[in-house]
């Protein structure tokens, strides 16, 4: 099956890339821009026939290693 | 007394930390590689700069799993002492050892210079030889030093007297144009609740002798040093 999996900055920490990238839209023109965040997104297969399974591992492995708590949330969909 | 030295793919400062320690402070010092879990016997324990593991995905999110680790974790709960600097204290905080997490700078650049920092709290293993709020002109070299907290911990670390270090200016003064790379409250460094486990961005290992510039790191492994030839920590137990 395979996965998708966001990872994002939890609202509230300060994305210094996010920023940077929002400054450099702003001066190509996109003044209407805001908030831009920039994250991470991991896909994979998962070699299992139920989808539940499937769900179960990769949250096990979002706070495991691929998200850190402490500064980012994660979400994630199984695809058939 | 002697220093273990933890060897993962991608650490680039385990030589510098094994010379300081045999060479400048003639104890006895061993590499702990990162497949092993052995840990030798050792009574701190170093987890030196680099980029372990290419610093993929976050620093230090990858190096927290090698086998040697879990050794590294056993020995801190056991109140063992264990000082972090600069990766290793992201791998720190990655294990849950430290809390809070280190982020990319401010300012989105690598920084190498000499900051200066301001000694918070001399009664840790690693800082008993300084004076409190003694500065200190000390090296950073970090891509990933941001270090954030939530506002809820931020307050039981001042609250505890977790923050041992702070950046300052010259006088001693902490405030945002001292501040590298955007850490919350300035800080540094800081250790756990029982004070044996320390993570700091700067580098003392690089600051050990005047011909590189500055010895102001010394204290630091001189303070391991008394502090475990004088029987050991007990921390804050």
């Amino acid at each position: 099956m395979k996965v998708k999996v966001y990872v994002t900055l939890k609202k509230g920490v300060f994305d210094p890339q996010g920023k940077a990238v929002e400054d450099a839209l702003h001066s190509l023109g996109f003044s209407g821009v805001g908030n831009v965040r920039v994250g991470k997104y991991i896909e994979m297969e998962i070699n299992s026939t139920s989808t539940k399974e499937a769900e179960r591992q990769t949250k096990e492995m979002c706070e495991k290693l691929l998200a850190n708590p402490v500064i980012e949330d994660y979400s994630f969909k199984v695809e058939g | 007394m002697k220093f273990g030295i933890v060897v993962l793919p991608g650490s680039n400062c385990d030589h510098d930390c094994y010379y300081v320690v045999k060479h400048v402070f003639g104890k006895e010092a061993t590499f702990l590689w990162h497949r092993d879990r052995d840990l030798k016997g050792v009574d701190c324990i170093i987890l030196p700069g680099g980029f372990s593991y290419g610093d993929y995905l976050r620093p230090g999110a990858i190096g927290r799993f090698s086998p040697i680790m879990e050794e590294v974790v056993a020995f801190a709960k056991k109140g063992g002492p264990v000082i972090g600097i600069c990766n290793g204290f992201q791998i720190l905080t990655e294990a849950g050892l430290l809390p809070g997490a280190l982020m990319r700078n401010r300012d989105l650049r690598f920084i190498c210079d000499y900051v200066w920092v301001r000694v918070e709290r001399k009664d840790t293993p690693f800082t008993s030889r300084y004076r409190e709020g003694e500065i200190l002109r000390i090296p950073i070299a970090h891509n990933d030093g941001n270090y954030v907290v939530d506002e809820d911990i931020l307050k039981q670390l001042e609250d505890n007297n977790q923050i041992v270090f702070r950046y300052c200016n010259r006088e001693g003064v902490v405030d945002d144009t001292s501040n590298p790379n955007g850490s919350m409250a300035n800080i540094a460094g800081v250790c756990n609740r029982d004070g044996n486990v320390l993570g700091m961005m700067p580098h003392p290992e690089r600051c050990c002798e005047a011909i590189l510039g500055g010895e102001d790191g010394k204290g630091i492994f001189q303070s391991i040093i008394e502090t475990i030839e004088g029987g050991g920590w007990n921390g804050n137990r």
